[in-house]
């Protein structure tokens, strides 16, 4: 029974450590491909498309969402003990919206979104020999396939960011107008008395991190697929869980090192 | 595999005969690197394959032409973007000029038309010969078809078979094809090899293979449930 547990937590260990050397080494060979001429220009394009134009309608409804049910949470709390509430609004959720909110929630939303899609266009090439085609035609999947993914979404996740913080503080104007009979000039006031510019690029800081672990969980789940349509399911499956993890992780990582 | 021998000639056609599952294509993949032996040699003009950098084996796949089981067509390109791949990324030629070659390469194959569609609006057999055509894009030296008749219905299978042959003499290619499909097999072989247990069996042209005295090849190629090959279940 003791014996059994060992080797139940033994093997996991080791898969752990296996996935986590190969997103490593994929990691370090987008980051080498990278800078190996000739860029794929007109892919990268069409990724950033993908990622973000193509995701707006969804960051919209999360950041406006976001916004809106901090500043009537928020504001709820706060007039139970002191009246004027909207006076504080915005410095509430701008400060929570642009260091932490935003940010996680759109890496969150985006490793479902476009981390699965990913996983799944890249797994289904692979098991449908795609990628192999790839190679006998003397070109590299990691460059062809995964890099302009790759610099697409470190680029988009943090203008997607950007916009959501924009949203995600008119919402919280929208409510602090409409619940707590708050003013436009105070809302911005009590914005402009808290938030410094740098909470927002610390935030935005982050993005570039969990758009890389998208976009390279995402590959590199992609790669390992096999077994057909099962196959692409599980990975897609555990593409969006561990992307899903490793941003939590490195979010409590990179908070704790920015501030 | 274990123990395997395989000659093949010059600007002939080798077919590699075999039941499903007994690694032809995984032999077949071993020939263009994309799987590595444990040990042995590949020897591709004298250069073994198997010891190639990366950079090496690229430049060494480009002497290569692939028809992979279900084309393997790539389904966010189109047709043309397809067979002209690897002219956009490996030649200086203008789009123009693309454009021509890609028509001139689907004509071969009996395609026209078909440039802006995507593979998915093809049939089995279109997908079949796109994939034949962007193979044979950048004139390869070596072809390797993998069951290019599986999935096809018979007269679509003469049809890509007649190409094959119609490809080699006038592209003058070494090309071997791996297949389960007899008829195929005779019709397009200069030598034929029967692949069992891992190893080559027997190979020799397709009238020796036909009055083979090998009572395994004898089963395969009659088609036999029953002989010396155990079918389990």
């Amino acid at each position: 029974m003791i014996q059994s547990s060992f080797e139940y937590i033994g093997k996991k260990v080791t898969m752990f450590l296996s996935e986590a050397g190969k997103i490593t080494r994929l990691f370090g060979q987008v980051l080498f491909w990278t800078f190996k001429k000739p860029s794929e220009v007109k892919s990268i394009f069409e990724q950033m498309v993908i990622i973000g134009n193509k995701s707006l309608a969804v960051v919209t409804i999360t950041s406006l969402s976001t916004g809106m049910i901090l500043a009537l949470q928020t504001g709820t709390a706060i007039e139970r003990k002191i009246s004027g509430a909207a006076n504080m609004l915005g410095g509430i959720v701008s400060l929570a919206l642009t260091r932490e909110l935003a940010p996680v929630l759109i890496g969150l939303v985006m490793a479902g979104k476009i981390g699965s899609a990913i996983t799944a266009e890249i797994g289904t090439m692979n098991v449908t020999e795609q990628v192999d085609a790839l190679k006998t035609m003397a070109t590299n999947p990691v460059k062809y396939l995964a890099v302009p993914r790759f610099l697409a979404a470190i680029f988009m996740l943090p203008l997607l960011t950007i916009y959501a913080d924009l949203l995600g503080t008119l919402g919280g104007l929208f409510i602090s107008l409409n619940i707590f009979d708050g003013t436009t000039g105070g809302y911005f006031e009590s914005l402009n008395m808290y938030m410094r510019l740098d909470d927002v690029f610390k935030g935005l800081f982050k993005t570039v991190f969990f758009g890389a672990i998208i976009a390279v969980v995402g590959c590199q789940r992609g790669f390992e697929t096999e077994g057909g349509a099962e196959g692409v399911g599980k990975s897609t499956t555990s593409s969006v869980v561990i992307s899903s993890m490793l941003i939590l992780v490195t979010d409590y990582i990179l908070t704790a090192f920015l501030w | 595999m274990h123990g395997l021998s395989l000659d093949i000639p010059d600007k002939k056609t080798v077919v590699i005969i075999g039941r499903s599952g007994c690694g032809k294509s995984v032999l077949l993949k071993h020939m263009i690197g994309l799987l590595k032996p444990d040990s042995g040699k590949i020897l591709v003009k004298g250069k073994d394959i198997a010891k190639l950098d990366d950079k090496e084996l690229d430049e060494a796949r480009k002497h290569f032409g692939m028809l992979f089981q279900g084309a393997a067509l790539f389904d966010s390109l189109t047709v043309a973007e397809n067979v002209g791949f690897a002219l956009t990324r490996f030649t200086k030629k203008s789009p123009a000029e693309i454009r021509k070659l890609v028509k001139e390469k689907l004509a071969l194959v009996g395609l026209e038309n078909v440039e802006d569609k995507k593979p998915a609006e093809l049939s089995g057999g279109m997908k079949k010969r796109v994939g034949l055509a962007r193979a044979i894009a950048m004139d390869p030296e070596i072809m390797l078809y993998d069951e290019p008749t599986t999935g096809l219905d018979p007269i679509m299978s003469d049809i890509i078979n007649e190409l094959i042959v119609e490809l080699q003499k006038k592209l003058k290619m070494t090309s071997v094809v791996v297949t389960h499909d007899m008829k195929s097999a005779y019709q397009i072989g200069d030598k034929i090899a029967m692949m069992y247990e891992g190893k080559i069996i027997e190979e020799g042209t397709p009238k020796e293979i036909q009055h083979t005295k090998n009572a395994v090849v004898k089963q395969f190629i009659k088609g036999s449930a029953k002989g010396p090959i155990q079918v389990l279940g």
